[in-house]
């Protein structure tokens, strides 16, 4: 097993799978009386947000408090960063605590990678920039096998603002990596040129979500980040809904089986309506609960063992 | 406690391998537990048969189709997978988490019988206990081993024994079974072998 997990890419076919077979024992554990592992007893886990989130942190911390390990919450607000503490610095402190693992999320770009040359635990990249978040393409890939039983030889669109979306980045990288076929579907002012052929070969790029619909098992919209839409990469919500927003009609345009994804926080009416949003297809919920098994094995394969 | 006449004495194929318990033997032993589980449990009524993996698995499905065989009763059998409990966790490479299936009426109020392979130190059995203790609370618990080979360093021992083996702490015991390696067989080891 590797000791980071700071991208897609870090997981070959084989270690993607174990995560993925693990996660399914850990979901065991939602069900039971006592939802308590003694594996991580004794360990540190430092949850350190640089930037706002709810899901993630709070993912991270259930599944590391499951596995027994202490959790320390560090945000940056209201903390030394706001005294203008460098990342380095405060990767010292986590350091001299006895951190075993660091949960780290960044609005740099990278900044997980830096982290990991400072500290000696795990470092768990939960969000950098617009760069990559591989959990969360961990728990989506856990979510589709768990709904279609598969993951090689699914078609899978990936809906939306690509450009700024580690989401989506994470996802080519991993789906690619278990046999599925991505299409990136967005206006072309928010899908980068060659990022297809970058990130994974076989990687389709389209313009029109209409034409791409009935071909996909799974269509995964991708949240329009309103602090990124600053620069008219399109020319109005309203217009951006038209044309890749996934609507009712546009829903029944998939095949029978094929269920609608979101990472969550939706908008509403931008990019999912609510008709899609709460139809039995969508797997928006299921997602945050798979997040808690998925983050349970990532914790538990990287801290399990004695490779501290 | 009754134990069948000892194994017959099979030529060793190396100096350092011993067969203990031929296919026939291990049949006949687990065709006893499965008499000695229905005797000491009233017919296995509220019994829960629990394999440990990998090979208490196998070993407790083999247990429950003979005590149906015998007595015309189905006893629940189920996988508890102990990996996670374990107190050597941080001293080796991070290990893959198997499978726990407990039967679908879950083991509250039953009696739980604990199936694995071999019993040595007494440290998986442990884990075992702590495991049950987290799905569920059993009227009690007993355990059931087709080879105990000695040294526990824990206060534990086993109900129900197919084999005791007097070994040296520098031999190693290996179980094979068809539905996990192809035979049956048990065999004492000269020396350590990896795990």
């Amino acid at each position: 097993m590797i000791r980071h997990l700071l991208s897609g890419a870090d997981l070959d076919a084989a270690a993607a799978t174990q995560i993925l077979d693990t996660a399914a024992e850990m979901a065991t554990v939602a069900g039971r009386e006592v939802k308590k592992l003694p594996a991580l007893r004794g360990r540190t886990v430092v949850n350190l947000f640089y930037e706002d989130s709810t899901r993630t942190r709070i993912s991270f911390e259930a599944a590391a408090k499951r596995l027994s390990a202490d959790v320390i919450n560090f945000s940056a607000k209201g903390s030394s960063v706001a005294k203008g503490e460098s990342l380095k610095d405060t990767a010292l402190t986590l350091q001299a605590m006895g951190a075993d693992a660091v949960v780290v999320r960044h609005p740099a770009s990278g900044a997980p990678h830096r982290l990991a040359d400072w500290v000696a635990g795990s470092v768990v990249n939960a969000g950098d920039g617009t760069h990559e978040h591989p959990t969360q393409a961990l728990l989506d890939a856990y979510t589709m096998r768990s709904r279609l039983g598969r993951l090689a030889g699914l078609r899978v669109a990936v809906v939306g603002d690509v450009l700024h979306s580690r989401v989506a980045r994470s996802n080519v990288l991993l789906l690619s990596t278990l046999g599925a076929k991505v299409t990136l579907v967005g206006p072309p002012t928010l899908i980068p040129v060659d990022i297809a052929a970058a990130l994974a070969p076989g990687t389709d790029v389209s313009y029109d979500l209409d034409v791409v619909l009935p071909d996909v098992d799974v269509v995964m919209m991708l949240r329009v980040q309103r602090e990124r839409m600053n620069d008219s990469y399109f020319p109005s919500a309203r217009e951006y809904a038209r044309r890749y927003g996934l609507d009712g009609p546009r829903m029944r345009r998939l095949p029978e089986h094929a269920i609608v994804m979101h990472p969550g926080p939706m908008n509403r009416g931008m990019e999912i309506t609510p008709e899609v949003a709460d139809s039995p297809r969508s797997t928006i919920v299921e997602q945050v609960a798979n997040g808690v098994s998925v983050r349970m094995a990532v914790l538990y394969l990287l801290l399990g063992g004695n490779k501290l | 406690m009754a134990y069948p006449p000892a194994a017959h004495p099979s030529p060793p194929r190396q100096p350092s391998v011993k067969v203990i318990l031929t296919a026939a033997d291990v049949s006949r032993v687990v065709d006893r537990i499965a008499h000695q589980i229905l005797e000491k449990t009233q017919g296995a009524a509220d019994t829960v048969l629990l394999g440990i993996p990998t090979r208490g698995a196998p070993l407790a499905r083999r247990l429950a189709a003979r005590i149906s065989t015998f007595e015309d009763i189905v006893v629940p059998v189920g996988v508890l997978d102990i990996t996670l409990y374990r107190d050597d966790l941080r001293r080796n490479a991070t290990r893959a988490v198997g499978p726990t299936q407990l039967p679908p009426g879950g083991i509250d109020g039953q009696r739980v019988v604990l199936v694995d392979d071999v019993l040595f130190s007494g440290r998986t059995v442990r884990a075992a206990l702590d495991a049950l203790g987290d799905v569920g609370r059993p009227a009690s618990v007993q355990l059931a081993v087709l080879v105990d080979r000695g040294h526990r360093q824990l206060p534990i021992r086993a109900d129900y024994v197919g084999k005791n083996i007097p070994t040296a702490l520098a031999e190693s015991v290996r179980v094979t079974l068809a539905e996990t390696d192809g035979a049956d067989e048990v065999r004492l080891y000269g020396e350590a072998l990896p795990s």
